[in-house]
């Protein structure tokens, strides 16, 4: 397998290069279909695994 | 393409110049903003794609260069003197994206996105394309031309946007021929420039500023806060956009265009900010004031045109313009 690249943005996603597919918590697998995705890791997104901007209008604890 | 409609003095001289190269321009000034802009627009055209019956020489003509120079110089002033208080909102010792975060906050109290979202009728939604037709059938080219003039991490972070932007190794996800796909789904003519004719000074300037800051190796700082700026307020609208055109049963490839838009740019925001901008800064600290500029820039002039449209439309006008013998949709 090759290796992936994981690039934790503050207050934002994971972004993950090299990756085929990514498989979520309940172990279904989403094919990657760019070069570069961004995970969401808020939980707030509308299309998971991938991060949609959502947290940047989230109201910050 | 055809050489537009002139809008006065100087762009109906310079079709001439570009025809058969004989008036002289050196005297002749823009009657007004819509003139200024066209001509402006033309003689960037000339490094894209030019026009019918024009030399592909001429793009290097020294007298061409030289009312370019003027034209610009104008327009570069009145940019950065609009963009000085966007600019202030950021923190001067916040790192680069933080800085590019709080200017693209930036709030105006008036939301293009929203309306489309919402209220927008078939028809205004069919000129909200017409619009960004003129940018989106040639989506990512102007920051392409900062690729050469970027070095190390920059540079890698700016290819690797772009080669997304370009469809990734498959031209049918080129990002311009998504957007050619949700016109002629819309029947609207899907060909370069088609609207140049329709579309107001705003949205010529929001796409001169881009050949601007693209053209010039001095201002790659701008070119590449605007792409960041860009980037970073698009995911969100985008999600609005897509659901307008599902709530006006636009067809699929215009939701397709959207929805790519708003998982493309989550990702984007975060290489143009970080990978691109901040690079760029930590390499060439003397850029940061540019890079402000350029997002300010994006920021500022999407926002006059946003405020432009939705006028027209609470008016009940259309956005574009009136012109002889071409029609929308």
């Amino acid at each position: 397998m090759s290796e992936c690249q994981v690039t934790l943005i503050p207050d934002g996603p994971a972004l993950i290069r090299g990756a085929d597919r990514i498989r979520d918590a309940d172990g279904v697998t989403h094919e990657a279909t760019r070069p570069v995705v961004a995970v969401c890791l808020c939980g707030l997104t509308q299309r998971p695994p991938w991060c949609d901007a959502t947290h940047k209008v989230a109201v910050k604890p | 393409m055809e050489l537009p409609q002139a809008r006065g003095a100087l762009s109906a001289t310079l079709s001439d110049a570009l025809r058969d190269g004989t008036p002289d321009l050196s005297s002749v000034e823009p009657d007004d903003e819509e003139d200024l802009h066209l001509s402006l627009w033309m003689l960037y055209e000339l490094h894209y794609r030019g026009f019918d019956g024009v030399d592909d020489a001429r793009e290097w003509d020294p007298d061409l260069l030289t009312v370019r120079a003027r034209l610009e110089g104008r327009f570069e002033s009145d940019l950065r003197a609009a963009c000085r208080p966007i600019v202030e909102l950021a923190d001067a010792r916040g790192s680069v994206p933080d800085q590019l975060a709080a200017i693209t906050a930036y709030d105006v109290g008036v939301s293009l996105p929203n309306f489309v979202q919402r209220e927008a009728s078939a028809d205004q939604y069919l000129e909200f394309l017409a619009q960004r037709s003129l940018y989106h059938l040639k989506e990512s080219d102007p920051a392409a031309w900062a690729v050469p003039r970027l070095e190390g991490p920059a540079k890698v972070a700016l290819a690797e946007l772009q080669y997304d932007e370009y469809g990734g190794g498959r031209p049918e996800r080129l990002h311009s021929r998504l957007f050619a796909e949700a016109m002629e789904a819309c029947r609207l003519d899907a060909s370069y420039g088609a609207y140049v004719d329709r579309v107001p000074a705003y949205t010529l300037a929001v796409n001169n500023a881009m050949s601007l800051f693209g053209l010039h190796r001095r201002l790659r700082g701008a070119a590449m806060g605007h792409l960041a700026a860009f980037e970073m307020t698009s995911s969100l609208p985008c999600r609005r956009y897509l659901q307008g055109a599902e709530r006006l049963g636009l067809g699929e490839p215009v939701g397709h265009y959207f929805d790519e838009h708003v998982e493309a740019d989550a990702v984007h925001e975060h290489l143009a900010a970080r990978g691109i901008c901040g690079a760029l800064v930590e390499a060439e600290p003397q850029l940061r004031p540019d890079v402000l500029f350029g997002a300010a820039a994006c920021v500022h002039l999407d926002a006059v045109a946003a405020q432009q449209m939705l006028d027209a439309w609470a008016d009940g006008r259309s956005a574009l313009r009136v012109v002889r013998d071409r029609e929308v949709a």
